[in-house]
């Protein structure tokens, strides 16, 4: 049986939490959650850890060369955030682009979007 | 081409001095190792023009602090800068410190310094509510003056441009060869050949000496490192006029002045250091300022320090400045060892240098066509010192200057831009917060720098991974992102 | 130009969101002016470009410009005029505004009320008084945040990071993901004055380590930052620099995130009462400052956790300067201070003024200190307590807030009660 401390991030409360895994990884219990989100995010960060990636991409506009800032608009797995990254860092934009256009469809794994966080 | 004279440092001394060549019909050139004027003492001292007592009479230092004096008032007025009239006090403490301050008194009187006065308990705290209630006496100072010291350089500088100076950023001296009557002096790459070179290196002035061609230079320099704090506006009302401790064996001692710009200064101490570049402050330094500024004024509020910094003075193995021509290499001067008074000296000394300029065989007439501004049409006022009718003028005629970009300072795109297109065009974050103010206010730049980066990077094309702070190895950025 | 009945000083969250209540409240649109100093509104949240944005307000988590754009969008909705680049100058107590803007020049106008939303700066380096050398390379987190976000360059490739402030910690994880290492954050006090989740993603999520005790204690390099000394600090000796305990990290960074002060040099001009544990005006429960028909909210009241409790703030605000404008408020019938007691470092507001019929009010505070388990209270200067509740961890870096019901209010209008006290009290102990 093990214990692991973690910090919920789903929320600015930052909920301290301690989840009991047995010697095969299940979970046994969740403590310390004041939200069901915070179970769901105890569980997802025991078994497979996930994050919302916020970066930028360079934008194209009349004006010139500017900022694009963008989102993942699900969490990717942790482990592959610099895979994303790589993939940012190389992506360019062209204006016109509203928050919300999907710059990149199945960013990472299929479903997830790397989408627009403002109009350019 | 051959100039007529090649100044070397860019500091107050060969700035005032090119100025002055530049009123000739001479054809002069100076040498600066960093990237602008002002970079060395006249960049981080107490900002003081000293009225000139404390000099021992007789001494070149004495009359030229005193000549300087005036004539500091008199170009400040000319070129635009601001000089305020506040005077000093040296400040006594019990009646041990009284024959120092005769002695002070004395000198002052000998040196033909106007207006001093010893006054007492009473009339100090009259004038200065905030001094501290053991101080006793005072020796009142009122030509004493305050201003900004790489201000009026820059100003000078610009002045000089204007008529036909041309300065070498960005160029150390190395070498230097004489045939024929004629110096060729190298930064190791590029090469400038004039007739007279007037050495005005500073702390690095003696070093410099051998490298122009003397053997045994009887000077040796020892850079002295002072810190200082600059505090908030909102108490640069606390002193009235510059408040120095009555002078033990180590400097003037600390002092508390307002500056021309509404701050409150507070320092310097003052140690020997091995490395003349070596401008960094210390735990103990800044402490010792500290405890120094509370002896002369017990409630100076430190928490409202925005800044620290430290300057270094080239302090010579001589009592007084170092002010000749070379036995050794005709045609050579020297200015070394001028450490404090230094700055309020030296519109003087750059006549002294003058002077022996043409002692050395330089010919000097007028020049007809000299433009005593600072560009060809005038000196350019900055937005913030205007009337609320002029700024409402400025404004109207220029769009530009209605935009802020330094918000502590109230510094617009329109003076930034003026000072890209000034006679020394200001290519730096340093240069252009030395000319406008631009980030030495409250945030310090936190607001601003980025974006007077950006509009240096824009407007001269160099990119902003080029754009430094202060010249030299002080890149601020990289590499734009995603671009390898 | 012609006077406008309220002007807002500042286009980000605050002036955004209290010139939408300001018009919901029935305000006609054109009666309103947004001076905002940059070239488009959105504040400080348009380089805020990482998520946890809006929980509260949008019941869903934005990033900085989806936080603002959807207050962008409300604004334009409304037609309620911005003018853009428009830098304010000078404000008088009787609410004139001095601004000026490539657009409309210099200008002074008068309004029948003012809404101050101008936001804060970042501490420096000269306010810590920092020893060392002054090459470039000393950023404060937010200026850095500008390169990176907004002109898209890095500042630097080996960074160390002192303070653990928010902005602090998202620009490590910035700086991680674009390619720099960051070597350590750096905070002088036993904890961090970010929010917990921001030391687990930000931090934790790379090992990044967080140095709690520590500061810097001299900053080497001549043209360009070449190392950083830190040290450890004695927590009981004045958090001075402990001898021997000094480490030099080789970086060419030094990003600062030591703390923010709200931006109140117009307020200070016109006279207003600041209070000097916020550094913001001293306001009511409205917002209302002591220039009557002045009002302040956001940043520039007290430095806010999080957006959505700027944006809460700048609604009352504005709807209380629409009231003044529209003649809609009630009279004051009595004024109670509100002092920050036992454990707690500030309230906002510091007054209530009661009416006949007075709302809910709700007062947010900090408390000086991490505890484990505490109880609030608001109690009267009588010793009546009229709130409490218990909560089970509180720290400085996280604002509190206690609501006075309106029925405990009407009953404060009658008797002898001259003021209110907010203070904690301690059920657990000190937490580690």
């Amino acid at each position: 049986m093990t214990t692991r401390e973690l910090t919920c991030v789903v929320c600015p409360a930052g909920c301290r939490m301690t989840v009991t895994l047995d010697d095969g990884g299940a979970i046994l219990k969740i403590e310390g959650n004041t939200c069901s989100r915070g179970k769901d995010y105890a569980t997802s960060e025991v078994t497979h850890p996930v994050r919302t990636l916020t970066s930028t991409v360079t934008v194209t506009a009349p004006d010139g060369k500017k900022m694009l800032p963008v989102r993942t608009d699900k969490p990717i797995p942790k482990e592959k955030l610099f895979d994303a990254m790589a993939i940012i860092r190389n992506t360019k934009a062209a204006s016109p682009v509203r928050t919300g256009d999907v710059l990149i469809p199945d960013f990472i794994e299929p479903g997830t979007n790397l989408i627009a966080c403002r109009d350019a | 081409m051959i100039y007529d004279v090649l100044i070397i440092g860019a500091g107050c001394t060969g700035v005032m001095t090119a100025r002055l060549l530049s009123a000739k019909n001479v054809k002069t050139a100076v040498a600066e190792a960093r990237c602008d004027v002002a970079m060395g003492a006249t960049c981080a001292n107490s900002a003081i023009v000293h009225a000139g007592y404390d000099a021992k009479p007789g001494t070149l230092k004495a009359k030229l602090n005193v000549r300087g004096n005036v004539l500091m008032k008199e170009l400040c007025a000319q070129l635009g800068v601001e000089v305020k009239n506040v005077g000093s006090h040296v400040v006594g403490f019990g009646d041990e410190d009284l024959p120092k301050l005769q002695e002070l008194y004395e000198r002052g009187a000998a040196n033909g310094v106007p207006g001093l006065e010893i006054i007492g308990r009473d009339a100090l705290r009259k004038m200065e509510p905030h001094v501290s209630p053991e101080a006793t006496h005072s020796l009142w100072a009122p030509s004493a003056a305050i201003t900004c010291p790489y201000g009026i350089t820059i100003a000078a500088a610009d002045n000089a441009v204007t008529n036909g100076v041309d300065f070498f950023f960005n160029f150390p001296v190395v070498s230097c060869a004489r045939q024929d009557g004629v110096f060729t002096v190298s930064d190791g790459t590029k090469t400038i050949r004039a007739r007279y070179v007037v050495n005005c290196a500073g702390v690095h002035s003696a070093k410099l000496a051998a490298v122009l061609g003397e053997h045994d230079f009887p000077i040796t320099i020892t850079p002295r490192r002072g810190e200082y704090f600059i505090l908030d506006k909102a108490v640069g009302n606390l002193a009235n006029s510059t408040l120095f401790v009555c002078p033990s064996d180590r400097g003037k001692g600390i002092l508390v002045s307002p500056t021309v710009d509404g701050n409150l200064i507070v320092g310097p101490n003052a140690y020997p250091i091995e490395d003349g570049d070596d401008r960094a402050t210390t735990a103990e330094g800044l402490a010792e300022i500290t405890a120094g500024a509370r002896r002369i004024m017990p409630d100076v509020p430190m928490n409202m320090a925005i800044t620290s910094f430290a300057g270094v003075r080239a302090t010579p193995n001589i009592y007084d400045f170092y002010l000749k021509r070379s036995e050794q290499v005709p045609g050579l001067i020297h200015a070394v060892g001028v450490e404090s008074p230094g700055f309020a000296s030296s519109p003087a000394t750059a006549e002294y240098l003058v002077g022996l300029l043409e002692e050395a065989g330089l010919t000097l007439t007028d020049k007809a066509d000299y433009i005593p501004t600072r560009r060809p049409d005038g000196n350019h006022v900055q937005f913030n010192r205007l009337s609320e009718e002029e700024k409402a003028a400025r404004c109207r005629e220029n769009p530009a200057y209605g935009k802020i970009v330094c918000r502590c300072e109230t510094v617009t795109e329109g003076d930034l831009l003026d000072m890209l297109d000034a006679p020394i065009p200001a290519v730096t974050i340093d240069m252009m917060k030395k000319r406008l103010r631009a980030g030495m206010g409250r945030c310090q730049g936190g607001f601003c720098s980025p974006r007077v980066a950006v509009l240096i990077a824009e407007r001269t094309g160099m990119g902003l991974e080029n754009v430094t702070k202060n010249g030299g190895g002080s890149w601020l950025v990289t590499k734009r992102i995603g671009e390898e | 130009m012609t006077d406008k009945k309220l002007i807002i000083i500042g286009g980000g969250p605050a002036g955004l969101a209290a010139a939408v209540a300001a018009v919901d409240r029935g305000m006609d649109p054109h009666d309103i002016l947004v001076l905002e100093r940059d070239s488009e509104p959105g504040g400080i949240l348009n380089q805020c470009i990482h998520a946890g944005f809006g929980l509260h307000r949008f019941g869903e988590e934005l990033t900085g410009p989806e936080y603002s754009g959807r207050y962008i969008a409300m604004v334009r909705e409304r037609n309620i005029p911005i003018l853009c680049n428009a830098m304010a100058l000078n404000l008088t107590a009787d609410r004139r505004v001095t601004f000026v803007s490539p657009e409309t020049g210099y200008t002074t106008l008068q309004a029948e009320a003012v809404i101050l939303a101008m936001g804060c700066r970042e501490r420096t380096r000269g306010a810590l008084g920092t020893p060392g050398t002054r090459p470039s390379g000393v950023y404060t987190a937010g200026c850095a945040q500008r390169y990176v976000n907004i002109e898209g360059f890095m500042p630097g490739h080996r960074v160390v990071i002192l303070g653990s402030g928010d902005i602090g910690l998202i620009m490590a994880r910035r700086m991680t993901l674009e390619g720099a290492k960051v070597l350590a954050v750096c905070e002088i006090m036993p904890y961090s004055g970010g929010l917990a989740r921001n030391i687990a993603q930000c931090l934790d999520d790379f090992g990044i380590p967080l140095k709690l005790s520590h500061t810097v204690t001299q900053i080497h390099g001549r043209d360009r930052v070449e190392a950083v000394t830190i040290a450890a600090v004695d927590e009981a000796n004045g958090r001075r620099p402990i001898p021997g305990t000094e480490e030099t990290i080789e970086c060419d960074t030094l990003l600062l995130s030591v703390g923010l002060i709200p931006e109140n040099e117009l307020t200070r001009g016109a006279g207003i009462d600041i209070n000097r544990a916020t550094s913001g005006a001293d306001v009511n429960q409205f917002r209302e400052t002591s220039a009557p028909g002045i009002y302040a909210c956001g940043n520039v009241l007290h430095v806010h956790d999080l957006v959505d409790y700027v944006s809460e703030e700048a609604v009352i605000a504005g709807t209380a300067a629409a009231d003044r404008i529209l003649g809609k408020g009630g009279s004051i019938v009595k004024s109670l201070p509100v002092t920050a007691g036992d454990g707690i470092r500030y309230t906002v507001p510091e007054r209530i003024d009661l009416t006949a019929d007075p709302e809910d009010v709700r007062i947010f505070f900090r408390v000086r200190d991490v505890y484990k388990k505490v109880q609030f209270f608001i109690e009267t200067d009588g010793g009546e307590v009229l709130v409490k509740r218990a909560k089970s961890a509180a720290a400085p870096g996280e604002m509190e807030s206690l609501t006075l019901p309106a029925e405990k209010l009407k009953s404060l209008i009658a008797g002898d009660c001259a003021g209110i006290r907010v203070y904690l009290k301690e059920t657990g102990g000190k937490a580690q």
